[in-house]
C-alpha cells in the first residue's frame, strides 16, 4: 500500500529528476571551492509556504528565500527591503515605494501587483499570518512601484509585523494553483508547501520535509549579500545529544538549542562556542482568577486566587534569583515585567519585588490560610528551557510557606490541549510569551486583557482570566496613540496596574543557546530568528 | 491450502482493523493537534473552526469509521505538519528504514554466528569469555545509550564516522539508496551496529547453545569415528544443523527490527519511518501515526503468514494439521 512506485505525480517526477540532477551535478566536483554551511535545529521546517505556520524557526528559514516590504535589521530596527522607502503622510495613510529591478527566483519581475496579491493571500482562510497586516487596512496600487495602505484609525504599530509578512509572486501562485495558503485542514497537498519562489538571496534546491533542505545562492539577487555562503544544508536533529555531537565533531556548523548541561562541554571543545544572548521570550506564572472554586484544590467553595493577598504571597514566596542562578545555570535574566526590557523603553523603571517568604506567610495567614492549601500546577516539560525544573523549584519554594503544590508536568502537545481554550483547565501554570508585534500592546491585549468575548482575540492567552477593565481601556488607548511619549506613559500605567494587582508572576527571560562553530560568523537577534544572509563561513 | 490462505488473509484484515481502532482510541491521549499546527496568536474561534473541519470534535468511532473508509479507498490523508500526503511521506522514508534493517540483520547474523561458533568450539578460551561478556552488554544496555556511546567514541573523539543522517543518497526510480556512495555506507555502520546489537547477542547465544547441543549428538560422534576432519565436522555437519532454528528466529526478528528501529533512528536522526513516527507523536500528527501503525501491523501480519507457509513447506508433518487447525 505504500510502495514507492505508486506515487508518481508530475511534481514527484520533477523532484526525482531534480534530485538525480543534483546528485550527478554534485558528484564530479566535490573538491571545488564551494562554501557549504551545515546546520541543525531540533525541529523541522514545517512547510515552505510562508503563510502556513507562525513559528520562529520556520519564519527565519523562509526569510532566506522570501522577502518582506520592510525588514528588521540586526538591532531590530525597521529597514527597507522590497520597499525602498515608505512614509506616513497622514496618520491613516502609509505609502510604500517599491524597489525596482527585483526579480523572483523564476525570473519574473516584482511589482505592486505582487504586493496586492500577497495582501489577499495572507488574509485568506488558512493563513496563519492574518494579523500581520492590520485588519482594517485597505491596500491600493498607485502605480507599478507604489502602494498605499489606508487605515480606518491611526495605528502606531501598523507595520510592526511586516517583517515576517513575505511577498509572494502573483503569476507563480496562479500558475501553480497556490493562490490559497496551505491550510491545516486542506485535503489536497499544496504546491507552495514544497516549492518556493521568493526574491531573497537564496533559493531552495532540495526540500525533503522533516529530513533535509538545501539552500543555494541566488545569482540574480538584486542587492549585496553579507553572507559568503554558496550553499547551506539544513537537517533536523531532534535528539539533543546527537545534535551536540554533530557540532563537536564538526559535521555541522550551527545547532539550536544547546542544552544547558552541555554548554560547558561545547565551550571547552575548542572548535565551537555557545552564543547565549537574552531572548525576548518571558517566562511567567499565571493563576486562575476566574473560577469560583479552584480546580483540584483543598479549598472548597471559593477561589483563593481571587484574593489579591494570596497572589502577592505566591509572588513573594518564589525566589527567582535562585531559579535563574541554579535551575537556569545563570542563563536567565529575572524580569519584573511580562515583556523583555529591549521591547519597552521604560522597562528600567520597574523593579522586581524581592523574595520575602516571611511576608508571604503573613499574607497567607491574613487571607485565612495560616496552614496554606493544596492545589495543582500545570507545566510543560518539552517547550521552554528547563521548564519542568523551574516548576519543580516553584513547588518546593511554595512548600516553604505551607502551600502544597501537585505538579502536573507533561509534553507540550498534552499541556497546551489542557490549559488553552476552550477548556482553560488549569489553576496555576507556566507559560512563555514573545509578543509577535514586538510591542507592549500585545501583552496588554492578549495576556492581560479580559477574556470576555470568545470572538475577539483579547485575552486569548489570559488562561487564568486575570481581569481588570482598566487594562482594557488602557490597551485601547495604546492601540491608537501615535505620540510615543504619551503611548509609553499609557503602557507604564498598564504594567503598573498588572503589578499592583499581582495579576501575574513574571519569572525571567531565558537565554538563547546557539552552538556555533568557530569558523562561522553570524548575527544573533534576541527574537531568535535565524537568517542565513547574515551567516559567513571561513572556507 | 487455498482455504487456509483465505482464512489467514481474513484474519489479517481483522487484525489491521483492531490495530486501527486501538490506535484511534489512544490518539485522544496524545494531545491536541490544533495547537501544533497554528501559531500561538491564532484566535480561539479559528482554532475551534480548524478542530471542527478536521473532524476532531466527532466521537472516536465516527472518526475511525471515516478514516477506515478513506483507507479502503487508498487515501491515507494529509499530514497536519507537512501538509503532504502521508503515502508520499512514508514511501519517501521506507528505503531508509529497510536498508538499515537489512544491514542490521546481516550484521547480527554474520557476527552473531561467527562469535557463537567460536564460543561453542573454544569454550574456555579468553576470547570466548570476552564474547560472552560483550553479549551481556548487548542484551542489558538500552539501545539509545549504546547509540550515544558509539557516537561519542567514533564521531566526536575519533572522527571516523558520521553522527547523524544517511550521508549522500542516490535515487534509483522511487528508491533512495545509501549503498552506492562512500558517505552513505559510512553512515550505515553505527546505526546498523546499534540496531543489530541486540539481535546479534541473541543469535550468538542461540548458536552457541545449539552448537554445543549438536556436538554432543551421535552422528557427530560417528563422523569423528569415520575420521572426517574437524573442520568438515564442525562447519559441514554441526553448523548446518545449528542454523535451522537460527533462521527461524532471524526471520521472526526482522519484523521487530523494522518496527523497533524507532529508537535507533531517533538517536542517529536516521530519516526512516520510525523517526517520522516519533516526530508525528510529538506533534500529534494523527494521519502519520495511524498510517505508520497500520503499516507496521501489516508487516508483522505478512511475516507471520510467510513463516506459517514456510513451515508447511519445510516440514511435511505440518501440512495436514494446517488444513484442519489454524
Amino acid at each position: 500500500m505504500t510502495s514507492p512506485r505508486n506515487a508518481t505525480s508530475p511534481r514527484k517526477t520533477a523532484l526525482l529528476t531534480l534530485g538525480l540532477a543534483l546528485g550527478l551535478a554534485a558528484a564530479p566536483t566535490p573538491g571545488q571551492a564551494q562554501n557549504v554551511f551545515r546546520f541543525a535545529f531540533q525541529g523541522d521546517i514545517k512547510s515552505l509556504d510562508p503563510y502556513s505556520l507562525k513559528e520562529t524557526f520556520t519564519i527565519g528559514m523562509h526569510g532566506a528565500v522570501y522577502e518582506a516590504l520592510v525588514m528588521r535589521d540586526k538591532d531590530m530596527k525597521f529597514a527597507p527591503q522590497l520597499a525602498e522607502s515608505w512614509e506616513n503622510p497622514e496618520p491613516t495613510r502609509w505609502r510604500f515605494h517599491l524597489r525596482k529591478g527585483v526579480k523572483f527566483h523564476d525570473g519574473s519581475p516584482f511589482t505592486a501587483d505582487d504586493v496586492i496579491f500577497s495582501v489577499q493571500r495572507v488574509r485568506a482562510p488558512g493563513s496563519n499570518f492574518q494579523t500581520n497586516v492590520p485588519a482594517d487596512a485597505e491596500f491600493v496600487k498607485v502605480d507599478d512601484y507604489t502602494v498605499d495602505m489606508k487605515l480606518k484609525t491611526p495605528n502606531p504599530i501598523a507595520i510592526a509585523q511586516f517583517a515576517t509578512w513575505y511577498i509572494m509572486s502573483k503569476t507563480w501562485a496562479e500558475k501553480n494553483n497556490a493562490v490559497q495558503p496551505s491550510a491545516p485542514t486542506a485535503t489536497s497537498p499544496s504546491y507552495a508547501a514544497l516549492n518556493e519562489n521568493g526574491t531573497g538571496p537564496f533559493t531552495i534546491a532540495e526540500h525533503q520535509p522533516g529530513v533535509r533542505t538545501v539552500f543555494k545562492k541566488f545569482p540574480g539577487y538584486w542587492g549585496k549579500v553579507e553572507s559568503n555562503l554558496d550553499e547551506a544544508v539544513f537537517t533536523t536533529i531532534g535528539n539533543s545529544a546527537t545534535r551536540v555531537a554533530a557540532l563537536l565533531s564538526g559535521e555541522v556548523d550551527w545547532i539550536d538549542p544547546v542544552p544547558l548541561q552541555d554548554q560547558p562541554r561545547v565551550e571547552s571543545s575548542g572548535n565551537a562556542v555557545v552564543m547565549a544572548g537574552p531572548e525576548l521570550r518571558t517566562i511567567f506564572l499565571g493563576m486562575d482568577q476566574w473560577r469560583d472554586e479552584l480546580k483540584d484544590s483543598s479549598v472548597k467553595g471559593k477561589n483563593p486566587f481571587k484574593d489579591k493577598r494570596v497572589r502577592e504571597a505566591f509572588y513573594l514566596a518564589i525566589d527567582e534569583d535562585t531559579i535563574a542562578k541554579r535551575v537556569m545555570r545563570g542563563q536567565a535574566t529575572p524580569s519584573a515585567l511580562l515583556i523583555a526590557p529591549s521591547l519597552y523603553d521604560r522597562s528600567g523603571e520597574f523593579k522586581r519585588p524581592a523574595y520575602d517568604p516571611k511576608k508571604a506567610k503573613a499574607l497567607l495567614t491574613e487571607a485565612g490560610y495560616p496552614d496554606g492549601f493544596t492545589l495543582t500546577m500545570d507545566c510543560p516539560n518539552d517547550r521552554y528551557v528547563n521548564d519542568e525544573a523551574i516548576c519543580q523549584a516553584v513547588v518546593s519554594m511554595l512548600a516553604r510557606v505551607g502551600v502544597k503544590v501537585n505538579l502536573n508536568a507533561q509534553p507540550k502537545a498534552k499541556y497546551f490541549a489542557k490549559v488553552l481554550a476552550p477548556a482553560y483547565d488549569t489553576s496555576f501554570y507556566l507559560v512563555g510569551w514573545t509578543p509577535s508585534s514586538q510591542d507592549s500592546h500585545n501583552i496588554l491585549y492578549e495576556i492581560a486583557g479580559c477574556r470576555n468575548d470568545p470572538k475577539s482575540g483579547r485575552g486569548g492567552w489570559n488562561l487564568g482570566n486575570y481581569c481588570n477593565p482598566k487594562i482594557d481601556e488602557i490597551a485601547d488607548k495604546v492601540e491608537t496613540e501615535t505620540d510615543k511619549t504619551k503611548r509609553d506613559a499609557f503602557i507604564k500605567e498598564g504594567f503598573d496596574t498588572i503589578n499592583a494587582d499581582w495579576g501575574y508572576i513574571p519569572l525571567h527571560q531565558q537565554a538563547l543557546a546557539w552552538g556555533v562553530s568557530k569558523k562561522v560568523t553570524l548575527t544573533q537577534r534576541p527574537d531568535n530568528y535565524f537568517y542565513l544572509y547574515w551567516v559567513s563561513k571561513k572556507p | 491450502m487455498l482455504a487456509f490462505l483465505i482464512r489467514r488473509l481474513a484474519q489479517a484484515l481483522v487484525v489491521l482493523g483492531v490495530v486501527g481502532l486501538i490506535a484511534f482510541a489512544m490518539f485522544r491521549f496524545a494531545g491536541d493537534p490544533v495547537n501544533q499546527i497554528v501559531g500561538p496568536d491564532t484566535p480561539v474561534s479559528e482554532r475551534a473552526e480548524i478542530r471542527r473541519s478536521l473532524g476532531l470534535d466527532d466521537p472516536m468511532l465516527v472518526q475511525f469509521g471515516r478514516y477506515a473508509g478513506n483507507v479502503l479507498r487508498g487515501d491515507f490523508g494529509i499530514s497536519y505538519q507537512f501538509r503532504q500526503p502521508v503515502t508520499a511521506l512514508l514511501s519517501e522514508r521506507i528505503p531508509a528504514t529497510l536498508e538499515l534493517a537489512l544491514c542490521a540483520t546481516l550484521f547480527a547474523l554474520g557476527v552473531g554466528i561467527l562469535m557463537g561458533v567460536y564460543c561453542a568450539l573454544r569454550r574456555d578460551t579468553f576470547l570466548a569469555k570476552l564474547f560472552q561478556a560483550i553479549s551481556l552488554v548487548g542484551v542489558s544496555l538500552p539501545t539509545f545509550l549504546i547509540g550515544i556511546l558509539l557516537i561519542f567514541l567514533f564521531s566526536v573523539t575519533l572522527g571516523w564516522l558520521p553522527s547523524y543522517g544517511r550521508g549522500d543518497t542516490v535515487r534509483l526510480g522511487g528508491w533512495t539508496t545509501g549503498f552506492l556512495t562512500v558517505s552513505g555506507l559510512k553512515a550505515l555502520i553505527l546505526p546498523s551496529v546499534t540496531l543489530g546489537l541486540y539481535q546479534m547477542t541473541l543469535i550468538m547465544r542461540l548458536v552457541r547453545a545449539e552448537m554445543l547441543e549438536v556436538l554432543r549428538t551421535d552422528y557427530i560422534r560417528f563422523a569423528r569415528a569415520r575420521g572426517l576432519t574437524t573442520r568438515t565436522i564442525h562447519l559441514g555437519h554441526a553448523l548446518k544443523n545449528t542454523l535451522v532454528p537460527v533462521i527461524t528466529i532471524a526471520g521472526l526478528q526482522l519484523g521487530s527490527v523494522i518496527a523497533f528501529s524507532i529508537i535507533t533512528e531517533t538517536v542517529f536522526q536516521w530519516p526512516g519511518m520510525g523517526l517520522l513516527f516519533v516526530q508525528a507523536v510529538q506533534n500529534v500528527d494523527i494521519p502519520i501515526m495511524s498510517a505508520y501503525l497500520l503499516l507496521v501491523a501489516a508487516i508483522f501480519v505478512t511475516i507471520n503468514l510467510v513463516v506459517d507457509l514456510l513451515y508447511t513447506v519445510v516440514d511435511p508433518r505440518l501440512r495436514g494439521s494446517v488444513g484442519r487447525a489454524a
